[in-house]
């Protein structure tokens, strides 16, 4: 297993005169799920695209830094509400693209085991077009594994599929992506409580700590104390936004 | 369906054509019917046959060449904001210039033969082969462009990999678009001086007032278009069609 380091992010960002998120300090826990909690418009995803450095639109003071004192947006994987597969290219040439982009030779045995693994060794050969939503979001969390990286910076990548497919994906995301540095950006507050191991809701004052279910992650969907931090979180929510 | 819809369509036009011949009786030389158009079209049919392929000759090598050098250019734009600055108000400044003017100028330097219709058939469809494709390379959602910028990709790669494929779509369209262009050009570069080509019997056929074989020439023009369309549309199915 790759060795995750803790990542922090301090400072702040505006556009232009208006301040997007007063200054902050927000820490990520090596090999943990981080869940950044927040309503639209608060800049949780542009923390996100900070890490994973790409253009924000916001200018950001501050800076961000691994545990390690390494490179962080060279060691990141992305994963975004849009499956982002090419329409054009197959489900396992999809999967390698990181490879493929780099002008590297992909490694075939770990893309078969990954598709395997996301149950779509069916479809190797389709194109993204003919398959469902749900599938089409394992073929980019299997694109995402391939890159190996110790980051994962996941942007709402659930938010589109129906109540089930989401639940089923979050159970699979969290199996696969142990042992690594996630964060992952949500306006779900059920989410954020079956899958934080650390849960930080996020609004234009700053952003605030929340207690995380004792349960290991992922949590089940009926659980007790996850059900009331979904609710604390909602509620939370609410008067940050009120 | 489709074949029997386009049928009917002819028939409509064909009798709107000789509905206005019937009612205004206008005499053959000023508005032939179809059915004298026929007549004439198949007693001279080996003489048509023969500018046609002059034409078609004009108009492939055209739409080939104008097709590469139209990619080309629009990789170069999109690959280059020094390419995008020098040359872009250059490419817009030649579409406001009337292409006709230039013709002349083309039998001019490239003779009365077949480069000059060539030339004139390249002239008109490299602009939106060009603007449609390089459209297509710099429309490339901005989704991809962040997941490449993560997997760290060269802008090589990220051209061929992920732009050019977007783009295709927006190339077969520009490419259809010039299969009905070109034919225009080169018929342009005949009126303009030549001694063959449907075109070149267009003209011949008006000044001797045989207005009958005038009309031929132009509906094999007309056809020879609409086929040609037909085939790139054909052809660029694939790239059009996988790529969406």
């Amino acid at each position: 297993m790759i060795l995750a380091p803790d990542l922090t992010i301090s400072g702040s960002a505006a556009i232009g005169d208006a301040t997007l998120f007063a200054p902050l300090i927000l820490t990520l826990s090596a090999g943990q799920w981080t869940c950044l909690l927040g309503g639209s418009g608060v800049g949780k995803t542009t923390i996100l695209r900070l890490i994973a450095g790409l253009e924000t639109g916001a200018e950001f003071t501050g800076q961000i830094t691994a545990s390690d004192g390494q490179s962080v947006r060279e060691r990141v994987a992305y994963m975004a509400q849009d499956d982002l597969l090419l329409p054009w290219a197959s489900v396992a040439q999809n999967v390698t693209l990181g490879a493929r982009l780099r002008g590297e030779k992909p490694d075939l045995d770990r893309r078969d085991r990954l598709i395997e693994g996301m149950r779509l060794l069916d479809h190797m050969d389709k194109k993204p077009g003919e398959l469902s939503g749900g599938q089409r979001q394992r073929v980019a969390l299997a694109r995402t594994l391939m890159e190996n990286r110790p980051i994962v910076l996941l942007d709402e990548p659930f938010s589109a599929l129906d109540a089930r497919t989401r639940a089923d994906m979050q159970d699979l995301a969290a199996e696969a992506l142990q042992g690594r540095t996630v964060l992952l950006v949500t306006h779900d507050p059920g989410e954020a409580a079956r899958l934080g191991q650390s849960i930080v809701v996020m609004a234009q004052t700053g952003i605030t700590p929340c207690q995380p279910p004792h349960a290991p992650a992922p949590r089940k969907v009926d659980d007790l104390e996850t059900l009331e931090t979904q609710g604390a979180l909602l509620r939370l929510l609410r008067e940050e936004a009120a | 369906m489709k074949l029997l819809s386009a049928l009917a369509a002819s028939v409509f036009a064909l009798a709107i054509w000789q509905g206005i011949v019937s009612l205004t009786g206008l005499p053959k030389f000023i508005l032939p019917g179809p059915a004298l158009v026929a007549e004439t079209w198949w007693q001279n049919r080996w003489v048509i046959a023969e500018h046609t392929w002059v034409t078609a000759v004009e108009v492939v090598i055209g739409f080939a060449c104008g097709t590469v050098l139209g990619v080309v250019t629009a990789l170069q734009l999109a690959n280059s904001r020094v390419a995008r600055v020098l040359i872009q108000p250059m490419l817009v400044f030649t579409q406001a210039l009337p292409v006709f003017a230039l013709a002349p100028l083309l039998t001019l330097w490239l003779g009365y033969g077949l480069w000059s219709k060539v030339a004139m058939a390249v002239l008109i469809i490299y602009f939106p082969i060009t603007s449609s494709f390089f459209d297509g390379l710099m429309r490339t959602p901005s989704g991809y462009l962040d997941l490449a910028r993560t997997m760290q990709a060269s802008p090589r790669a990220v051209l061929w990999h992920i732009r050019v494929p977007a783009a295709l779509p927006s190339l077969a369209s520009g490419m259809r678009l010039a299969a009905v262009y070109a034919p225009i050009g080169a018929v342009i570069g005949e009126w303009v001086g030549s001694s063959q080509g449907l075109g070149y019997l267009m003209l011949l056929a008006n000044g001797r007032a045989k207005t009958d074989l005038m009309f031929a020439a132009m509906l094999t023009l007309g056809v020879f278009s609409i086929l040609l369309h037909l085939i790139v549309r054909r052809a660029t199915a694939r790239i059009a069609g996988e790529t969406r």
